[in-house]
């Protein structure tokens, strides 16, 4: 265990407070019943988990490649089972728990008035999936992790199900489905990587040697489940229906940290446990990947629901993170972790901004929300900077990343990264369009439904964090960079030191 | 003396089912035998859990009393008091035979303790037939609703196929009987075994699991399920549908572990039988409207399920199989619990009757929701547990094709677990009344939520519990 993990004894257990505060938090509420009392409890909450989580950035050492604060205990011993309470951060993971206990305090207040019913069950909701999310980005043991994968559907399921728009009946039912008929051969081929190493650790799974038929077996089930989660070209379907249907936090939570977990899926498990069947793979994957980033791009082009526009520029951005990905080289994958967390911020950020919209005039129709510039100063101004982080506009976050990864893919394949290069010009086309209609409209612009308010002190402190970190990593991205160099480094290496499988081989997809 | 101590559950479940039987003939009320039930009822997990760690053999070696049977006994108690308690009055059985309606719960009950027990043929088969024809006349038991007897088509269905399936396990009996000339459960195996791979030997072994195959519930033994669930009252489904089950699973184990022949085709059978009953049961159970109906044709899916550790004939298949069925049976205790108490009259409930359930009875929302994920198959529950132990240990034995047909059907069977979430906790309520609940029913839907949760996260002490169970008997 001593190679992978960097256990310090007597140190104060920073990861599992932070998972298991927000569920305790959340055990709180169900004994009250005091809807006021639940709002603040759960910023207070959240807020104090997002301060503890900070330790891990600052205590974080960039100089290795081991998981760090990592904590081991046996968990389930029975027939040898050997299931492990196993958590640690390494670079990759880091970032992605940060984003999501920095992202959480925000969309309880994004929810402060959007939410009138049930606010009590929602803000349960809302912590226990706060634990699980956290939890599948720190585990390092494959049934934690599953526990945590999975069980995450129920109260995301639940926000959808229970808070969401006139058609959320199917749009709840079709993200269930979809993910978990995705994730169901996961289960089987976790259980085949146990018989092959007597362990359910993940490090220890990596870099060994299987056979290729067998990783081939192991990345079609790993691919299958995260693919339907990132969501890839053709597995998309899910993600517009669950996007618009969701309350304001469901959509945040949804496009900012559940997404991330499939590209993270990828880094963590695809590219090192079978490099074999990812190398072999790749082409068709980078291919899927800038069918996305265009079928997106067009497709949020002939939007007129500002809701169903970011769903949609969610699959194009997301393409351009899986491409980074399966470059498989430095620029690439550290762009692609990069533009993880800028998707989080700013696509965050855009579905905060609907929300508020919503809130004023309930529509999420472009075409009710048009010329409110001169209404809404403050809003617009947000807005605008979100969208042209959105576009990767020069100077904002998603410019740096998409940049490493277009540098990244030209190394690897040039065609490819050519063909992507129109992703980049469709953004810019949708977001403008958008943006255009929202601030200034047509000479006759409707009369707005309802009174609308520029936005108060509460919604200027959800959005101006967000802005925060759109021009800090924009303007300076070293700090989130330089610690994850090393892991993606050593991510790369795993990778490049495996010779690729033969085609001939998957014609019998056995288990050796 | 000392013999006597073995057996003291099982008689005092027998001077409980006297006592009841005093008061059908001196015309005990309701209320009285309700009362004097859930005493009996209450000391017989008392006493079984004392016994726990007894062991011995009674009756010439027939009735073996070890950690398996005493394990089952237990949980048979258990299954059988949360059933006691949570229908304040089984509503929809008449006051006059309401005695009665007890007694042959316990008959029963005290059928399946003893089957539990039994280590050869011929008494095991007087066990489970006292135990049948008790739910035989239970079924019955039920006000007419205007102009349909399903209650009488569900009994007639029941005891027919019943019967039926009797008539197949004694068939597979005298084969046994005839091939080995003895009906010792210990003493076949050896014999067998000298036998070599004699067809006579694997047909008789299949006709016998064919009888316990009918009480679990498997294709193609399931015809009765669907339509007793439908027919007998709430109160009795929720026994037929948990109590047996754990019997039936503890007599597969009992036989394979000492009679099943390693042979390609007794597994191969047991396997096609397992994937055929999920298939069906969940395919089925997805164009259900009502709930009973529905849990009927999980259940069959669930019997799929728990072959799959019987498939693996080793201690950690058959302790995965245990913890299985232990964890089906708090679930859909769960689920019943909620249905006995939303169903004011006892009458059956279609899934929509559940609408705005949380607006209701929140603590039975939260309950059937928990209950409904867990028999999906979803973590943080019992049931994905159960399900992860049973498929490691399937694909160790190299059942890849199982495991995976297994795992497709959690896809499937999640479609109509979730509808029932949906419309209990997003429909709009059709009725505006809070239920009357007493506070001993909240109690212990809580207390079977905990169960379901903790089995869920640390299955270790319960894993354990059963492995060691298992090992008594090999």
């Amino acid at each position: 265990m001593d190679d992978f993990l960097i256990i310090k004894d007597g140190v104060f257990p920073i990861l599992s407070s932070v998972i298991f505060l927000p569920l305790a938090g959340a055990m709180v509420l169900l004994l009250s019943s005091n809807e006021n009392f639940a709002k603040y409890w759960t910023l207070l909450v959240t807020v104090v988990t997002a301060l503890i989580s900070l330790q891990l950035y600052f205590g974080f050492d960039p100089t290795t490649a081991k998981f760090q604060f990592a904590e081991h205990h046996a968990w389930i011993t029975f027939q040898n089972l050997k299931i492990n309470y196993t958590l640690g951060i390494d670079g990759i993971s880091l970032l992605l728990v940060l984003m999501t206990t920095l992202l959480l305090p925000l969309c309880v207040l994004g929810s402060w008035r959007y939410i009138q019913t049930r606010v009590r069950e929602f803000m349960i909701c809302l912590l226990i999936m706060e634990t699980s999310m956290i939890g599948v980005f720190v585990a390092l043991d494959f049934v934690l992790f599953y526990i945590l994968w999975e069980a995450m559907l129920i109260p995301m399921y639940l926000l959808i199900a229970i808070w969401g728009g006139p058609r959320k009946t199917y749009a709840s039912i079709k993200f269930f489905l979809y993910t978990l008929a995705g994730s169901v051969l996961l289960l089987v081929a976790i259980i085949a990587l146990y018989l092959q190493n007597e362990s359910f650790s993940i490090p220890l799974m990596m870099g060994q040697a299987y056979s290729s038929n067998f990783q081939i077996f192991v990345f079609l089930a790993f691919f299958l489940a995260f693919a339907i989660k990132v969501p890839m070209f053709p597995f998309h379907t899910w993600l517009p229906a669950a996007h618009v249907e969701a309350p304001t936090a469901g959509s945040v939570i949804l496009a900012s940290v559940l997404l991330k977990m499939g590209t993270y899926g990828f880094l963590r498990f695809c590219l090192p446990i079978t490099p074999e069947a990812t190398i072999t793979f790749m082409p068709y994957v980078l291919w899927l990947s800038v069918a996305g980033i265009l079928y997106g791009g067009f497709t949020a082009l002939a939007q007129s629901d500002m809701k169903k526009l970011i769903a949609y520029s969610s699959v194009g951005h997301m393409g351009f993170v899986t491409l980074g990905i399966f470059v498989l080289n430095k620029n690439g994958i550290e762009g692609a972790i990069l533009q993880m967390i800028n998707h989080g911020v700013t696509t965050g950020a855009l579905f905060l901004c609907v929300g508020m919209i919503y809130e004023r005039t309930h529509s999420r129709e472009l075409a009710d929300a048009t010329g409110i510039g001169k209404l809404m100063p403050w809003y617009v101004t947000f807005l605008a900077f979100f969208s042209l982080s959105s576009l990767a506009f020069p100077g904002t976050n998603s410019f740096v990343g998409e940049f490493l990864i277009l540098v990244g893919g030209f190394t690897k394949n040039k065609i490819v990264a050519g063909c992507a290069i129109p992703g980049a010009v469709l953004a810019a086309a949708y977001m403008l369009r958008m943006l255009q209609k929202v601030v200034w409209g047509g000479a006759n612009n409707p009369a707005p439904h309802g009174q609308l308010l520029d936005l108060n002190l509460r919604e200027i402190a959800t959005l101006a964090p967000l802005l925060l970190f759109v021009f800090w990593i924009g303007l300076s991205p070293a700090p989130f960079m330089e610690v994850m160099h090393v892991s993606v480094a050593h991510l790369v290496d795993q990778v490049s030191n495996t010779v690729p499988v033969q085609a001939v081989t998957m014609a019998g997809l056995m288990l050796p | 003396m000392n013999d006597v101590m073995l057996f003291v559950p099982e008689l005092w479940v027998m001077f409980g089912c006297l006592l009841l039987f005093m008061g059908s003939i001196f015309n005990g009320s309701g209320r009285q035998a309700r009362t004097l039930s859930g005493f009996i009822a209450v000391g017989t997990i008392i006493l079984t859990t004392f016994s726990l760690y007894l062991h011995g053999s009674l009756f010439f070696d027939a009735y073996r009393v070890d950690l398996f049977s005493q394990l089952f006994k237990f949980l048979v108690a258990v299954g059988l008091a949360v059933v006691i308690i949570f229908d304040r009055e089984v509503k929809t059985v008449a006051e006059e035979i309401k005695v009665e309606y007890y007694l042959f719960l316990f008959l029963s009950a005290l059928g399946l303790m003893m089957v539990v027990s039994c280590v050869e043929l011929l008494s095991l088969f007087v066990a489970l037939e006292l135990s049948s024809f008790a739910l035989y006349l239970l079924v019955p038991m039920r006000n007419e609703a205007t102009g349909v007897r399903t209650q009488m088509e569900a009994a007639a269905k029941y005891i027919i196929l019943g019967v039926m399936a009797t008539g197949v396990m004694l068939f597979g009996m005298s084969y046994l009987f005839g091939l080995t000339g003895t009906t010792y459960l210990a003493e076949l195996l050896p014999r067998l075994h000298g036998l070599g791979a004699q067809p006579a030997a694997v047909v008789g072994i299949i006709m016998v699991l064919g009888g316990f195959f009918f009480k679990l519930g498997l294709f193609p033994f399931h015809f009765w399920l669907p339509d007793v669930y439908q027919g007998a009252a709430n109160e009795t489904t929720a026994f037929i549908a948990s109590v047996p089950k754990l019997a039936a699973v503890a007599l597969l184990i009992r036989v394979s572990a000492l009679a099943m022949p390693e042979s390609q085709a007794v597994s191969g059978l047991l396997g096609a039988l397992a994937v055929v009953s999920m298939f069906y049961g969940n395919l089925l159970a997805l164009v259900q409207k009502d709930i009973k109906r529905m849990l009927g044709f999980s259940g069959i899916a669930h019997a799929g399920y728990v072959i799959l550790g019987i498939l693996v004939l080793g201690e950690s298949g058959y302790a995965a199989s245990i913890f299985y069925i232990v964890g089906y049976m708090v679930m859909i205790l769960a689920a019943f619990l909620v249905i006995c108490n939303v169903a004011v009259q006892g009458e059956n409930l279609l899934v929509e009757d559940l609408s705005g359930l949380y607006k209701r009875a929140p603590v039975l929302a939260l309950v059937l929701a928990v209950a409904m994920f867990g028999l999906a198959g979803i973590p943080p529950f019992v049931g994905f547990m159960g399900k992860f132990m049973l498929l490691t240990g399937a694909l160790q034995k190299g059942y890849l094709a199982v495991v995976i047909m297994a795992a497709i059907n959690t896809a499937i069977s999640i479609y109509y677990y979730l509808s029932v979430v949906r419309v209990v906790y997003c429909a709009a309520p059709e009725k505006a009344d809070t239920l009357p609940l007493g506070s001993l029913v909240q109690a212990a839907g809580l207390c079977l939520v905990l169960i379901i949760v903790w089995l869920g996260v640390a299955p270790d002490f319960a894993l354990e519990m059963a492995s060691e169970a298992v090992k008594a008997i090999l």
